[in-house]
C-alpha cells in the first residue's frame, strides 16, 4: 500500500530510518548501568544454594567488617517497616527477603550494601547463612500427590499444592461433541520453562532524598507508571508517597515481558537508600538473572480434538497443569487466570469447546512471565498447531489443505470464538496461500516424495497461527485495579515541530519512531520534528506501559486521537487565518485549503505558531492534547509460517533449509520495523524449539543458570528467515493497525516442530516435545534402525 | 587491596590508573573511564555485548583484567565514529535496521570491525561465524548480517576511491 505521506513528512507506510539509532550505534545510549550518581553505593545478594531450606541463622559479622561494606539487609531488617513480603501483579504474595524458609534455588538472602561492586560481592561472600535442606517439590505432578508437604505455610488455611483451578469454555457441549465424534486425536505436550534472557539484566539505582523526601527510582521497567503506583500501595506505610516517587525507566536492552515484574532486588535496594539516604545501585549478574528472574510458559497439556472422517474440526479439549513455582508472579493483568489461554481454538471455526487448569506450587522460582506472548498465547498456539498437525496425519491428510477447509473464512468476521471472543478481522485463507506461492509449497512436497522414497527425512511444517494482544479492554483488563488504558500527549510548539509523551516504555521496538509516524500521519508535521518521551512518570501521562504487543493497538490509537483532538483545534485556527467556516476547509496532511480555492491555503506550522501568536478571539492559546486510549476490543493478528527442514540421519541434526513468515498485523507503521520484530520474534521462537529450556535435577537444582548452557541462538544456528505480509486491517483500532511484536515468537515454534515430525512421520511419530534436540533425533533413527 | 599502576591507551589517549588487580577491564573502562557504550550482558563470556578492541583484536573485556591491558592499546564503541561521521559499520547498522534494544550493538559493531579488518569481503557463512561469539536478542541477525556486509561493501569502495 502506497503511503498517503511524502518522504520528507514520513507518515505511515515509510520505512523510516530510526531516530534512536544515533545514540545507540555511538555508545551513548543511557541503559540504568550507566547511571552513576554522587556518593552512589552498591548492593549485591546472598542467595541460597537450596530449592527448599529453613534459615537456622544468618551471621553478618564477617560481611561487616570487610572494609567498603556498610550493612547488610535481611528478612528481619526488612520485617521492622513490614517490607518482607509484597504482593505480586496476581495478587499473590512473594517474599521480598526470606525470614525463616528459602522456597528455590537462587532466592534472595540477603542484601549487602558497599561502596563499590566488588566490596559487595566480598560482602556477599562472607555472609554465613545455616540452612537446614527439605526435599524439594520439583514437578506439579509431585506437588500434587496425595500427603505432599504444603508448600505456602505462610498462608492461612491451605492444605495443598494448588494456587488455583480454572475452567472456561462448554464442559458438556464439549463432552457431547467428543462422544459423538468420529475421530479423536489426543496428544500430550509440555511447553518447558524458558527465560526471556534479555541481554541486559535486570537492575536499577535508588536514589532516596532524605531532605526532601522524594525518591527517584532508575530501573529496568515496561511498566514505570504501574510501578510507581505499586510503590506507593506497598510503602505508603512507611512514608513513601506517590507524589514523592519517580520512577525513571531509560533505555532498556531488552524486555520480552521479564521487566514487568517487580523483583526483591528493586525493593531491597530501595529499602536500602531510604534507610541509608544514599543512592544504591543494584544490577544482577546474568546467572542471577537465569536463576531468579521470573520464568516463562512451563504448562503440561493434555491436548483433544475431536472431527469428523470428513476432516471438519468439531471441538477442542485441553486440560492443563501450569508450574508457577513458588508463588503466582505472573504478568498478566487480566481477569482470566490463565491470561488469553482461551484463545486455543485459534484460526479454526468449530462448534465447542473447554479448557481446564490446575497451576501448582513447586520449589522453583516464580512466574509465569507473558514472555513476548500475550499472556499465554504461545502455549494455545503451540497445542492447536500441533493437534491440527495431529489430525492430518491420522486422517492421511495434507495439513495445508487441512487447515483450508478449517479456517474461519473472511465472511465470518466479526467472529464470535466458543471461548467468547471476537475476533476483529482475519483472511487466514490468504496468509497461507502466500505462503506456500513464497515456499513453494506443492514442488516440496514433490521433493519431500522423491526424499522419502530414497530414505531421506525432509519435513515441511506449517502454522496458521491466530493471536489475541492490545491489552486492553477495561472491564477484563487492569493491573492491582488499574485499567489497561494507554495514553499520549502532544504538544505543537510555536514553530510547528512537536513533543510527544507516552504511557508506554519502548525496549528497542523503536516507539520513537513509530509513534512519530503516526502523528506525522495525521497531522503532516515531519517525524523527525516529532521527539517522543517516554518512561518518566513525572512527565509522561499515566499509561500501563510496553507488553503483550499493547503498544501500538492502545498508545498508537492515543496518539492518533490525540492528533485528531490537535487537528479539530487546527481546523478552527485555519478557518480564523483564511476567514472562512471551518466546512469550507480541506484538509490533506499538513494543509488547510479552501474548497475551491487552491491558492489559499494554511499549514499546520503557519497554525502551530498562530495558535501562540494570533489565535480566535476567546479560543485558548497553545496547541496541544492529551487522549487515554481504552480499546473497545482486543486485536487479533495473524499469519501463517512454514518451514523446511532436512534431518542428518547421521547425527539427527536439524537444518532448517527455508522459514517463510507471512505475517498480518493489519495496517503497517513502519515496514522495515515490523519486518525486524518479526526476525526478533522468529528467533525467539526458533529457540525454545529447538535450543532453550530451563532444568533442575530432583533436588530443585538448575542445571543450566548460566550463558555457557542455556543456549541462546547466536548467529550460527538462526536461519535466514523470509517474510512478507498480508493486510486485514483492525475495524475498531483508529489507524487499522493490530500489533506485532510477539506473533512470530508465537507462531514459529509449532511450525518448527511441525516440520521436524512430518520429517520422521513415515517412522510413525506423531509427535516430539520441545526443545528438539539431535540426540532426540538421532535416538529415534537409530530405535527403527535408519541412523548412519 | 593493594593496588597497582597501569598505563594505557584508550581512543588515542593516554591513562594512567590505580587498580585493584582483579579489576575487570569493562569495569575499568565503565566505572573508572565513564566509557558506558561497553556493555556487561553475562558473566561467563558468552554474550559479547563488552566487546573491545585491544592492539587491534576482538576481546571480550570483561574476560581480561584490567591489569592485562597495561601498556596496551584500547579503542571501544565511543572512537568509531571519526569527525563527526560515523563509522561504515554504525551507518549500515542505521540503514539497514541491525540493531532494535542497542544493547548488543557496540560489542557486535567493534567485532565486526576485526572481521572486516580480517576478511574485507565476507561471504554470509563467514559472517555468521565471525559474530557467533555475540548474541543478541532482539534483531534475529539477519539485519546484522547485512548490515556486516555492506559496510564491507562500503569500506571496500571507499579503499578503492581513496
Amino acid at each position: 500500500m502506497a503511503p498517503r505521506t511524502s518522504a520528507k513528512i514520513c507518515g505511515m507506510g515509510h520505512s523510516m530510518k530510526r531516530k534512536e539509532d544515533a545514540r545507540f550505534l555511538q555508545g551513548k545510549g543511557n541503559y540504568v548501568d550507566d547511571i552513576k550518581l554522587p556518593g552512589m553505593l552498591f548492593m549485591d545478594i546472598v542467595r541460597s544454594p537450596f530449592a527448599y531450606a529453613t534459615i537456622k541463622s544468618i551471621n553478618t559479622e564477617a560481611a561487616t567488617a570487610i572494609p567498603g561494606v556498610l550493612a547488610v539487609i535481611t528478612g528481619e531488617t526488612l520485617a521492622q517497616y513490614n517490607l518482607h513480603w509484597m504482593p505480586t501483579l496476581m495478587s499473590d504474595t512473594q517474599m521480598v527477603l526470606p525470614t525463616d524458609t528459602v522456597m528455590y534455588q537462587s532466592q534472595e538472602v540477603a542484601a549487602v550494601i558497599a561502596t563499590d561492586r566488588y566490596s559487595a560481592a566480598d560482602g556477599v561472600e562472607a555472609v554465613e547463612v545455616e540452612y537446614e535442606p527439605m526435599q524439594a517439590m520439583v514437578t506439579p505432578f509431585q506437588s500434587m500427590e496425595p500427603g505432599a508437604p504444603v508448600l505456602r505455610t505462610d498462608k492461612e488455611g491451605k492444605t495443598d499444592n494448588l494456587a488455583w483451578h480454572w475452567e472456561h469454555g462448554d464442559r458438556e457441549g464439549t463432552d457431547q461433541a467428543f462422544a459423538n465424534a468420529d475421530i479423536v486425536v489426543r496428544e500430550k505436550m509440555h511447553i518447558p520453562r524458558i527465560h526471556v534472557a534479555s541481554i541486559e539484566t535486570c537492575g536499577c539505582v535508588a536514589d532516596f532524598d532524605p531532605v526532601q523526601g522524594q525518591l527517584t527510582v532508575y530501573m529496568t521497567t515496561q511498566a514505570p507508571h504501574a510501578i510507581r503506583t505499586v510503590l506507593a500501595l506497598v510503602a505508603g506505610h512507611v512514608g513513601l508517597s506517590e507524589e514523592r516517587i519517580r520512577v525513571v525507566s531509560p533505555d532498556i536492552g531488552g524486555g520480552f515481558g521479564g521487566k514487568v515484574p517487580v523483583y526483591p532486588g528493586y525493593v531491597c535496594a530501595i529499602a536500602a537508600s531510604v534507610v541509608i539516604g544514599k543512592p544504591v545501585k543494584w544490577i544482577e549478574d546474568r546467572s542471577e538473572n537465569l536463576q531468579a528472574d521470573s520464568f516463562a510458559r512451563d504448562y503440561h497439556m493434555d491436548c483433544e480434538l475431536a472431527a469428523s472422517n470428513e476432516g471438519k474440526i468439531q471441538a477442542l479439549r485441553i486440560k492443563t497443569v501450569a508450574d508457577y513455582g513458588y508463588t503466582d508472579a505472573a504478568a498478566n493483568p487480566s481477569k482470566f487466570p490463565a491470561g488469553l489461554f482461551s484463545i486455543c481454538t485459534g484460526s479454526y471455526d468449530m462448534e465447542t469447546a473447554f479448557t481446564e487448569m490446575d497451576a501448582v506450587y513447586t520449589n522453583k522460582p516464580p512466574g509465569g512471565v507473558a514472555y513476548r506472548c500475550s499472556f499465554r498465547v504461545t502455549e494455545a498456539v503451540h497445542a492447536i498447531e500441533r493437534m491440527v498437525d495431529v489430525l492430518a496425519q491420522q486422517l492421511g491428510r495434507d495439513p495445508a489443505e487441512l487447515r483450508f477447509q478449517n479456517f474461519i473464512q473472511p465472511d465470518q468476521f466479526p467472529y464470535q470464538s466458543p471461548m467468547g471472543w471476537e475476533y476483529d478481522s482475519g483472511n487466514y485463507g490468504a496468509a497461507l496461500e502466500k505462503a506456500m506461492a513464497l515456499v513453494g509449497y506443492d514442488e516440496l512436497r514433490k521433493e519431500q516424495a522423491e526424499k522419502r522414497a530414497n530414505g531421506e527425512f525432509m519435513g515441511i511444517g506449517i502454522a496458521s497461527f491466530t493471536e489475541i494482544v492490545g491489552a486492553g479492554p477495561s472491564q477484563t483488563f487492569d493491573i492491582l485495579g488499574i485499567k489497561m488504558f494507554d495514553s499520549c500527549e502532544l504538544r505543537i510548539h510555536p514553530t510547528g515541530k512537536a513533543i510527544a509523551r507516552f504511557g508506554t516504555k519502548s525496549q528497542g521496538q523503536g516507539h520513537e519512531t513509530t509513534y512519530a509516524q503516526i502523528i506525522a500521519e495525521e497531522l503532516g508535521i515531519p517525524a523527525l520534528h516529532i521527539q517522543v518521551e517516554e518512561g518518566d512518570t513525572d512527565t509522561a501521562p499515566y499509561g500501563l506501559g510496553t507488553y503483550a504487543s499493547r503498544s501500538t493497538p492502545t498508545a498508537g490509537a492515543a496518539a492518533a486521537k490525540a492528533a485528531r483532538k490537535v487537528l479539530d483545534k487546527a481546523r478552527k485556527i485555519a478557518a480564523h487565518l483564511l476567514e472562512v467556516s471551518e466546512e469550507d476547509l480541506e484538509w490533506e496532511p499538513g494543509v488547510f485549503t479552501v474548497k475551491g480555492a487552491p491558492d489559499r491555503s494554511t499549514t499546520i506550522q503557519d497554525i502551530a505558531f498562530a495558535a501562540y501568536t494570533n489565535h480566535p478571539q476567546g479560543m485558548e492559546a497553545g496547541l496541544e492534547a492529551v487522549h487515554y486510549y481504552d480499546p473497545p476490543n482486543l486485536t487479533f493478528p495473524f499469519g501463517s509460517y512454514i518451514c523446511v527442514v532436512d534431518i542428518d540421519k547421521g547425527t539427527g541434526q536439524i537444518h532448517i533449509r527455508r522459514f517463510v513468515a507471512v505475517d498480518d498485523c493489519g495496517n503497517i507503521i513502519n515496514p522495515m520495523i515490523v519486518q525486524g520484530q518479526v526476525h526478533g520474534g522468529l528467533t525467539q521462537g526458533l529457540a525454545p524449539a529447538m535450543y532453550e529450556s530451563l532444568i533442575y535435577d530432583e533436588e530443585g537444582n538448575i542445571l543450566n543458570g548460566t550463558f555457557m548452557d542455556y543456549l541462546v541462538p547466536t548467529a550460527v544456528e538462526t536461519p535466514h528467515w523470509e517474510t512478507a505480509h498480508t493486510i486485514t486491517p483492525s475495524p475498531h483500532h483508529p489507524l487499522g493497525a493490530k500489533g506485532v511484536g510477539e506473533s512470530a515468537t508465537v507462531g514459529a515454534p509449532p511450525a518448527i516442530v511441525n516440520a521436524v515430525v512430518d520429517a520422521l512421520s513415515p517412522l510413525g511419530i506423531t509427535h516430539m516435545e520441545i526443545p528438539i534436540t539431535p540426540p532426540q533425533v538421532w535416538e529415534i533413527l537409530n530405535d527403527h534402525g535408519v541412523a548412519e | 587491596m593493594a593496588t597497582k599502576t597501569i598505563s594505557l591507551t584508550v581512543n588515542g589517549q593516554e591513562h594512567s590508573c590505580d587498580v585493584e588487580p582483579r579489576l575487570l577491564l569493562v569495569h575499568l573502562l565503565r566505572d573508572m573511564l565513564d566509557l558506558t557504550g561497553t556493555h556487561i550482558g553475562c558473566d561467563t563470556s558468552h554474550c559479547g555485548a563488552c566487546t573491545v578492541l585491544l592492539d587491534d583484536r576482538s576481546v571480550k573485556s570483561c574476560t581480561l583484567l584490567a591489569v592485562q591491558a597495561n601498556g596496551k592499546s584500547i579503542k571501544t564503541i565511543e572512537a568509531m565514529a571519526e569527525g563527526g561521521q560515523m563509522h561504515p559499520l554504525q551507518e549500515c547498522f542505521k540503514e539497514h535496521h541491525g540493531l532494535q534494544c542497542g544493547f548488543c550493538t557496540p560489542g557486535m559493531i567493534m567485532r565486526a570491525a576485526e572481521l572486516l579488518e580480517r576478511n574485507p569481503s565476507p561471504t554470509e557463512e563467514d559472517i555468521r561465524w565471525g559474530i557467533s561469539g555475540n548474541l543478541c536478542r532482539c534483531t534475529g541477525y539477519v539485519n546484522i548480517v547485512k548490515a556486516i556486509q555492506h559496510a564491507a561493501d562500503k569500506m571496500q569502495q571507499q579503499e578503492a576511491a581513496a
